[in-house]
């Protein structure tokens, strides 16, 4: 009798805590891994400080298994508990008194919070930097894909194509005005001017990106069904095979030495604009539109909704999100090669959109994150990465066939609020 | 002049004569009636008129303009609005979405508002949710607003899609069997919503009905089609009496 409600008592403990008691004792979390981390990890048997929650050594190393845990649990378990416990009170106050600001205002005091939260975490190791900054990419890349397979419904399979555009046109950009390289000269721009114009770089490669999904749309959007999913896998393959096959940059050997502009804040930064300005298309009534058209076509006309606009903008949209985060891409792992853009990363992109939800904003950072480091953990297992993914992929769809968090946007005032149990209703 | 009107309209699928010669005049304010047996071509002059097909002969107009040969939406943005016999809702949007939706060509926020949430975009959308709320408050299901229209009972779900088909402020009505399937209490509430739409909008409205009582209560003349024709036109009285429509309803010499 009494475990289950104990049990129950324990979790609705934590039911009270708002997002700023969960921020706090994240960040109590890390501070306290970047300060006593090292000779904890000592302390339990680990020979350094386990970079993502233990998850990376797990397969190396199995026997470390056990204090991996007992040092997550002693870093992250056990102060993020009692600290979110303990502050239930005053940080529901805040979290009230943060929500009577201007929405904007108080957005920006999250993200900022997040933010440290993130840098404090990812100055550990260089590795949990370079995956943290991939996992955010990788969540535009999702969310970008999830406004065509989800919200619109129709299979886009040419997603990693526009990526490769946007990641290859911000690279020649960047490379070629302001690195020294053989293949594209010497700098023409001061370096020091660098980080101003990146954004630029950046733009350009998203617009590059959604005029390739302009050629993309323009056939396929004429009638429905599978034409988009044929027409963009063709599509797919022809940016690969032109640019394996375009000496002017490097084909198949890619292209090396981007200068390091993107660092943490930088792809953070972008991340944000990201999940924010995709979010707020899809909540309006434009972008719902989408889910109209989706649902019923002919419903959707009567009621003024013009298809094939909607289509196109949702199309050329989430592909110049997907070009932005191909730039990304290419400055964070400062190389890109052709292959990098084929079949493989679309079944990766695919595998994140429908494991974490269709036609949802929280489901693609879920799905993101969660392949991305299930990925990392599967790492040693090389190609065998290959059959675990899809297989779990095969479970949800048997058992969530829309993914994990469907139907689900953000709404920042209800992921702010204060959480108040049932016996203090304000 | 009509607010509506069809002249010599007419569409073929393969072979088959659907609609031959169709004809209507509908001045503001006044409701007709389109009966006839299955099949009889009813559904279709609604397609025509709204877009989904485009005449093979024959021309629409609205208030003087030509519309046939325009795309769907466009034909709906300029002022004729419908309802569908199998209800075409959007089954993952909740009611006020719907709604909400048929402003969709009247949003002046553009894309800039919809990619970066601006002041105006949001000014529009909650005057849009204000109209839309207090349209469903006419129809009685304002209390269902955030719901999802897949979890509604069927009367609620139809009058969400007139609820919707209102919302694009239209001057013409087509409405495809709005009773269909409906229990005699929900028939009573359709008919006053009906009646209230033709009162206090002063719409056109074109009825299609299979039960013969509300075509005889709401509309004002009826046609009756067979076989892609009309075969009888007049007051409810006329129709009523008249033996080809007992001919077409009932078959030859049954009743007599």
């Amino acid at each position: 009798m009494a475990p289950p409600t104990t049990f129950r008592t324990f979790r609705a403990g934590w039911s009270r805590v708002p997002l700023i008691g969960w921020l706090f004792g994240a960040l109590l979390a890390v501070t306290l891994e970047r300060l006593v981390g090292g000779p904890l990890a000592a302390a339990v048997g680990l020979p350094k400080i386990p970079a993502l929650f233990g998850l990376d050594i797990m397969l190396k190393k199995p026997l470390l298994i056990p204090n991996a845990f007992l040092y997550v649990l002693l870093v992250y378990g056990l102060p993020m508990g009692f600290a979110t416990r303990a502050s239930i009170a005053p940080a529901n106050r805040l979290a009230a008194g943060l929500l009577r600001l201007p929405i904007t205002v108080t957005t920006f005091v999250y993200i900022v919070f997040l933010y440290v939260i993130f840098h404090v975490w990812a100055e550990v190791n260089d590795y949990r930097a370079l995956v943290l900054k991939l996992t955010l990419i990788a969540i535009m890349f999702t969310l970008s894909l999830n406004v065509i397979n989800g919200y619109m419904g129709e299979f886009s399979c040419s997603h990693p194509g526009f990526m490769a555009l946007g990641a290859y046109c911000a690279s020649v950009f960047s490379l070629g005005l302001f690195v020294d390289t053989r293949f594209f000269g010497t700098a023409l721009l001061p370096p020091a001017l660098g980080p101003f114009v990146f954004p630029v770089a950046l733009l350009l490669g998203g617009l590059l990106a959604a005029a390739g999904a302009l050629i993309v749309a323009v056939p396929s959007f004429r009638t429905r069904g599978d034409y988009l999913a044929i027409i963009s896998l063709a599509f797919l393959f022809i940016v690969k095979s032109l640019i394996e096959n375009l000496e002017y940059v490097r084909g198949p050997r890619g292209l090396s030495g981007q200068p390091d502009w993107a660092n943490l804040p930088t792809v953070f930064l972008w991340t944000v604009a990201c999940i924010w300005s995709i979010n707020n298309f899809v909540t309006s009534t434009i972008g719902k539109a989408l889910n109209a058209v989706r649902d019923n076509e002919m419903a959707a006309n009567a009621m003024t909704v013009d298809t094939r606009r909607t289509k196109m903008v949702a199309f050329l949209f989430a592909a110049f999100w997907a070009g932005i985060a191909g730039g990304l891409f290419a400055h964070v792992l400062r190389y890109v090669n052709p292959g990098t853009f084929g079949i493989q990363s679309l079944a990766e992109v695919l595998a994140m959109v429908y494991f974490g939800g269709l036609n949802s904003v929280y489901g693609s950072i879920v799905g993101a994150v969660s392949i991305s480091l299930l990925g990392e953990a599967l790492r040693p297992l090389e190609i065998f990465k290959w059959i675990i993914i899809p297989l779990l992929l095969i479970l949800v769809m048997i058992y969530r066939p829309t993914g994990l968090i469907a139907f689900k946007d953000v709404d920042v005032t209800a992921l702010f609020r204060p959480r108040t149990g049932p016996d203090e209703e304000v | 002049m009509p607010v509506l009107e069809v002249r010599k309209m007419s569409h073929n699928f393969g072979g088959l004569r659907a609609v031959n010669g169709y004809h209507l005049e509908i001045d503001a304010g006044q409701i007709r009636g389109l009966i006839g047996p299955n099949g009889a071509g009813k559904t279709t002059i609604f397609n025509l008129i709204s877009g989904v097909y485009a005449p093979a002969e024959g021309e629409v107009s609205l208030n003087g303009r030509k519309v046939n040969g325009l795309p769907p939406h466009r034909i709906a943005a300029m002022g004729i609005s419908r309802t569908f016999q199998n209800l075409l809702l959007w089954r993952h949007m909740t009611v006020v979405e719907h709604v909400k939706m048929a402003h969709y060509s009247r949003i002046r926020y553009g894309l800039a508002g919809a990619f970066f949430g601006t002041r105006k975009r949001h000014r529009e959308e909650a005057e849009i949710e204000e109209k839309a709320l207090g349209l469903l408050e006419m129809m009685g299901i304002r209390h269902l607003a955030g719901q999802v229209v897949l979890n509604l009972p069927y009367g609620a779900q139809r009058r969400v899609e007139m609820a919707r088909a209102l919302a694009t402020e239209p001057r013409v009505l087509l409405l495809d069997e709005p009773t269909a399937g409906m229990n005699p209490e929900e028939l009573v509430r359709i008919m006053e919503i009906i009646r209230r739409a033709h009162d206090e909008l002063g719409l056109a409205i074109l009825l299609i009905e299979h039960r013969l009582k509300v075509v005889m209560e709401l509309c004002e003349r009826i046609q009756t089609l067979n076989f892609g024709e009309v075969i009888a036109e007049g007051t409810p009285e006329e129709i009523r009496n008249d033996p080809k429509v007992i001919d077409a309803y009932l078959g030859k010499e049954s009743l007599i």
